[in-house]
């Protein structure tokens, strides 16, 4: 073990742990705040907010996105909502109970300090927000509605119709434009970085290319932030937007940042199965669905029957059969994996009999079309725009894909990696969730960390290089980490293979997706293991990228792209492989009980796995930090 | 399916540009539009050609990403959809589908079907906010919004930015999406304290750069989001206030 991983958990009760901290860290006086210069990579829910808050509090901050407007980031089609312990709805709810499930949620794989200042934090999200306009659902007395969500007992989710993530980034990304307009922060679009730059063992600095003009540039600051977001790309086929990657954090860890827990991924229960081969990505129906849809197949295999016409004795509601208590809503790693043993076991529905029925019928009957349709409106409408069919009639057809990670650059209480002056908060990080996120918990997290973590804790570093200026862009650091990112464009360039960079990216979708997604085996990670860096190997001679370095040219963007999954993908199976246990959405097929639940090793995986870069992408090395539970007990979970 | 696409092919700005015609064959009515661009840039990196450019990201419709010119129209035949959610059912095998990036001076082309869009950030930077520094905000049920301003606000703030309103208007106008903005803002108990100084800081930055409404409705029946050009109606009512308010603020 060679990195340092003291995650600087501030002492005292759990619930005063912020508290301390805060007054223990150093502060920058208001008036020398505008002589750091922040380094911010990625403008969704994470990287809006911090830019917005780090510049009103005055520092000079600089933002790079590689899309066209900050607002496009992937943040911007979460659908479901936004979790907080307002209790509001008086059931109940506490921050201590939105603390307790997400550890839970998160199958004790969470770091219980940061959970519970997560928890703390909600509170102030949904009033920043409001405050800026957002438009959450309202009640007719004009106060403001929330629903329950994935797993959750108790009514905590804030939501603006189904598109939460739509409003808050919005909200978010205005906050930031009136820093933009002040001067305050400056905004670099279609600017994708591809390197961070480490002299003497901090951060300085980052590598970004002008997809428009193929320029590479340097940009130099006392601290670079990622906030780019999270890797479920490396399947392919997700939920996530065409152009999520690893890349920035892939190139920080390269650089020494430590990877926490690569093979933790949500599948996402509720999604659109594919329908041809030409597949581009797969759309997410929210989980608030199940709140009103009953999930079945037909009890017969092959039963061809349409839906409606298969009596209620010849259907198998699986989840509530083995889940009474939670019935439809089990955790998303639960249904999941659910609904991949009833296709596995040939009850699969719909044409390629890839899915399982989510039936609205029993809800419409009791609670009336009206109803329903002002609930899911977007919903049906989106599902119909797709698939052609009307869910007020026809059952929808859902199945599991990958939509989110867990895993991330490990940071400290800080949110700090383990390079000094690197940050990483929202999705990069490996953040709050363990090994799974619960519903309408990332938004919380993104904006917990971009709006109130952030701001206060980077202080703390920036406070000892007062009256040193930013590394010069002109340092042999820079020139070291521009010619790297040269050399790789140009090899790029002149490899002129004979396949698409998508084919390959494909390949590798389909390898991660049998061997390291719902489930996991030890023969089969080793097979991916295997496979992939024979894969990889291809890719690095036979690809095929057209035009030029010096323009607008997607592939080559893509082709860096690409090349990163390769590498994290063996990380995660790597992972996997290491972590021999079952937890949250992680499922080891040697580790599980009688009835096929995952089972947990507490006495030797209590850890965050973290990995350090040596060179070779299948050969990792491993550190750990201890998991310690004072809180909440460590128990089982049973959703039964 | 079979279908003809005759797509705007441009290196950049400052050459010129033309249509090139290409055939795409065996595809499927369950396709996204977007899937047979997909598939018609993999054949054409494997014959040698450089594969068209276009903006994508979400394709859900939520980002406002994607957007081009088909047949004529904003993000293609289907009212109230993003190009990335048009499916290759809604139009006929055998057919020719012409394809071309949006046309607005506000908009300059930057290749093939890529646009810069950047002055919609110009025109949210003017004012297209409500100023809140983070920690200042009081608790989110101090102030009640009553249901309907709240629905006919979020209806404003459903907009996507992706600029088929701008694309569709015959004077390239950009108001749908200005006024979409203001009236999110100017319509909620919490944007009244800049409601003035928003509505003519956005107005005129967004003249800068587009041209001027005269009511043609296109922009609506382009729209994704199909928002009303009822919100015009605000904007605009809004606008000739804040003139005279403005001038009586900057007097006191
Ligand atoms: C379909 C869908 C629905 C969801 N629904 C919910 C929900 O209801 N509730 C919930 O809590 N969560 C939900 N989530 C999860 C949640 O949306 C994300 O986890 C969260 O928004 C991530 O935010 P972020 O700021 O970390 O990253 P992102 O929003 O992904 O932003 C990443 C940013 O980084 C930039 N970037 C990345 N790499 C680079 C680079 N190399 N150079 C320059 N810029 C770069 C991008 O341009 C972008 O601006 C959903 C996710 C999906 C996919
Ligand atoms: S790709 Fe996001 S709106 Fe079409």
């Amino acid at each position: 073990m060679t990195l340092q991983l003291d995650a600087k958990v501030p002492p005292g009760a759990i619930e005063d742990k912020w508290d301390n901290h805060k007054f223990s860290v150093r502060l920058v006086n208001p008036a020398n705040k505008r002589k750091f210069k922040i380094l911010i990579v990625g403008t969704g829910l994470a990287g809006a907010s911090a830019a917005a808050s780090l510049a009103e509090l005055g520092y000079d901050v600089e933002v790079f996105t590689f899309h066209d407007s900050p607002r496009r980031a992937h943040s911007i089609a979460a659908q479901g909502g936004i979790n907080a312990a307002k209790n509001y709805k008086n059931d109940g709810d506490s921050v201590y109970r939105l603390f307790y499930d997400t550890v839970k949620g998160g199958d004790y794989r969470s770091r219980e300090a940061n959970v519970y200042r997560l928890a703390h934090e909600s509170l102030n999200i949904i009033d920043q927000a409001t405050a800026q306009g957002v438009p959450f659902a309202r009640e007719y007395g004009g106060l403001l509605d929330n629903r329950s969500f994935g797993g959750a007992q108790v009514a905590r989710t804030f939501y603006a119709r189904g598109q939460t993530g739509q409003q808050l980034l919005l909200g978010a990304y205005q906050a930031m434009a009136r820093q933009v307009a002040a001067g305050t922060v400056k905004l670099h679009t279609r600017s994708e970085m591809l390197d961070i730059v480490v002299k003497e063992g901090r951060a300085v600095g980052i590598v970004a290319r002008d997809l428009i003009s193929g320029a590479i540039t340097n940009h130099s600051g006392h601290a670079v932030v990622l906030a780019t977001g999270g890797y479920s790309n490396v399947f392919f086929l997700s939920t996530n937007a065409m152009a999520c990657n690893v890349s920035a954090i892939w190139r920080a860890h390269r650089k020494g940042a430590g990877f926490a827990n690569p093979s933790f991924t949500q599948i996402h229960p509720t999604c659109i199965p594919a329908s041809d081969e030409f597949q581009s990505k797969l759309t997410l129906m929210s989980e608030s669905l199940r709140n009103d849809g009953r999930i079945w197949v037909p009890s017969r295999i092959g039963d061809d029957r349409p839906a409606s016409q298969i009596p209620k004795e010849e259907r198998d509601y699986f989840l509530e059969r083995m889940y009474p208590a939670f019935g439809n809503l089990v955790p998303r790693d639960v249904a999941s994996r659910a609904v991949k043993r009833i296709v596995d076991e040939g009850k699969g529905v719909g044409p390629l009999r890839n899915g399982v029925y989510l039936d609205f019928h029993d809800a419409i009957e009791r609670e009336g079309r009206q109803v329903i349709q002002e609930r899911y409106e977007n919903l049906f409408e989106m599902y119909q725009r797709i698939t052609d069919e009307d869910p007020y009639e026809v059952p929808m057809r859902i199945y599991p894909a990958p939509h989110y990670t867990m895993g991330g650059l490990w940071v400290d209480y800080n949110l700090m990696t383990t390079i000094p002056g690197l940050y990483a908060i929202g999705e990069a990080n490996f953040s709050d969730h363990g090994a799974n996120r619960l519903g309408a918990s990332a938004l919380m997290q993104g904006l917990a960390d971009g709006y109130f973590i952030l701001p206060t804790t980077i202080g703390d570093y920036l406070a000892g290089f007062l009256g040193q200026p930013p590394v010069p862009t002109d340092d042999t650091a820079f020139g070291d980490a521009g010619q790297e990112v040269r050399d790789r464009v140009d090899r790029f360039m002149s490899t002129r293979g004979s396949r698409t960079v998508d084919w390959f990216h494909k390949e590798l979708g389909k390898i991660m997706l049998e061997y390291c997604g719902m489930s996991r085996s030890e023969p089969g990670l080793n097979k991916a293991l295997s496979e992939i860096p024979a894969l990889y190997e291809e890719f690095k001679t036979d690809v095929r990228i057209l035009g030029t370095a010096g323009g607008l040219n997607q592939t080559l963007e893509r082709a860096g792209r690409v090349e990163d999954f390769f590498e994290l993908a063996q990380a995660m199976c790597v992972d996997a492989l290491h972590r021999e246990e079952s937890c949250g959405g992680h499922f080891r097929e040697e580790s599980q009980t009688e009835e096929g639940e995952a089972l947990r090793w507490d006495d030797d995986f209590a850890h965050v796995a973290v990995w350090e870069w040596t060179g070779d992408p299948a050969k990792p090395e491993l550190n750990k930090e201890p998991l310690t539970f004072e809180a909440v007990n460590l128990s089982t979970r049973s959703y039964k | 399916m079979n279908v003809t696409l005759q797509i705007w092919r441009q290196e950049g700005p400052d050459v010129p540009g033309s249509f090139k015609t290409y055939e795409v064959a065996g595809i499927s009515e369950e396709m996204s539009f977007l899937e047979v661009l997909d598939v018609l840039n993999e054949r054409l990196v494997t014959q040698g050609e450089e594969p068209v450019a276009f903006d994508h990201d979400c394709r859900e419709g939520i980002c406002g990403s994607c957007g081009v010119m088909i047949d004529g129209q904003a993000h293609g035949p289907q009212l109230g959809t993003a190009t990335c959610q048009l499916h290759m059912r809604k139009f006929e095998s055998g057919s020719t589908i012409t394809v071309e990036p949006w046309r607005a001076a506000g908009f300059p082309l930057v290749k093939d079907l890529v646009v810069d869009r950047s002055s919609f950030d110009r025109i949210i930077e003017a004012g297209g906010y409500i100023t809140v520094d983070t920690g200042s905000a009081p608790d989110a049920n101090l102030t009640p919004v009553p249901k309907p301003a709240a629905d006919i606000a979020f209806d404003a703030a459903a907009c996507i930015g992706c600029g088929a309103c701008v694309a569709a208007c015959p004077n390239s106008a950009a108001n749908l999406f200005t006024a979409a903005k203001i009236s999110h803002l100017n319509l909620l108990p919490q944007g009244q304290a800049e409601r003035w100084a928003r509505t003519e800081n956005m107005v005129e930055v967004m003249e800068e750069y587009f041209g001027s409404c005269t009511n043609h409705g296109e922009c609506e029946k382009a729209c994704p989001k199909s928002i009303s050009i009822d919100f015009i109606a605000i904007m605009n009512a809004d606008y000739l206030k804040a003139k005279v308010k403005n001038r009586r603020l900057v007097a006191q």
